[in-house]
């Protein structure tokens, strides 16, 4: 990977589960044509996809912005929602507001924030009720890779 | 094992126009929340599912799952088989119950082991 920085951004659209998925799939081959190690890089697209999915199911309309340099991957992802009324509930794993519908596609168990939380390095969650919610999460590239037995 | 060992172990039918058979399998993950494939299941996995539409193609990509496997004659539509066509990742469908299909893959040796290679923690 050369030393420059790779920046980009999706536009997401609230209930468009058509393409759901759509943006993190790209951001997904973005960093596999950066040669970035195959655990970063599904760490990043699992936490992108929460993320993403949490837009189309919550909000009006979003964006993912992206950032890629030689020592981390930066993701941050506003949207225009209903915003999180109680950011250390919906940390929880299991807690959701999802209606069925959604829950009936396999998404909306109260795992989005948690897995992000888990596959991300460091994760900020900043929301405003009633106006629309910012997650940033950022992935470092240089910390050694952590292969179990 | 590989995917043709597994198609005829549950009496799949294969739904993909172009996916290899070949591949080697060696862990599973079977759930109907896309969620749970995504904290949980482990790369380069097959996975069992009762889900049929396209959220599952997208959730098996980013999770680098390598194959699908759709329970109890479920089938997904055609964009959404296209889809994984696009994706390369091969469908299959089998007649068998959830429990019956997971039962017969893990007496043939695979197995749903965590994988700590993909977090953080």
């Amino acid at each position: 990977m050369n030393d420059r920085c790779t920046e980009g951004c999706f536009f997401l659209t609230g209930k468009d589960f058509t393409n759901a998925g759509a943006a993190s799939s790209n951001l997904k081959e973005i960093l596999e044509s950066l040669g970035i190690r195959p655990d970063i890089v599904r760490r990043t697209a699992i936490a992108s996809f929460e993320a993403e999915m949490n837009v189309i199911i919550y909000a009006v309309a979003g964006m993912m912005q992206y950032s890629i340099t030689p020592e981390m991957i930066r993701l941050v992802i506003q949207d225009m929602g209903p915003g999180i009324k109680d950011i250390d509930l919906a940390m929880k794993e299991g807690y959701s507001t999802a209606p069925d519908y959604i829950r009936e596609m396999g998404f909306g168990s109260g795992m989005g924030l948690p897995n992000i939380k888990k596959n991300a390095d460091t994760l900020n969650v900043s929301s405003v009720y009633g106006e629309g919610t910012t997650l940033e999460f950022i992935i470092y590239l240089t910390k050694p890779s952590q292969e179990g037995p | 094992m590989t995917l043709e060992d597994i198609r005829k172990r549950l009496g799949a039918v294969v739904l993909s126009r172009n996916g290899d058979m070949t591949i080697a399998i060696e862990k599973a993950y079977c759930a109907d929340l896309m969620s749970d494939v995504l904290a949980f299941s482990m790369t380069n996995s097959l996975l069992v599912t009762g889900l049929t539409n396209a959220q599952v193609i997208r959730t098996a990509e980013i999770a680098d799952i390598k194959a699908i496997v759709f329970v109890q004659s479920k089938r997904p539509d055609i964009e959404t088989i296209a889809m994984a066509d696009e994706k390369r990742i091969p469908l299959m469908v089998t007649s068998c119950s959830m429990f019956d299909a997971c039962g017969m893959l893990y007496e043939q040796g695979l197995r749903c082991e965590p994988d700590r290679s993909h977090s953080n923690e």
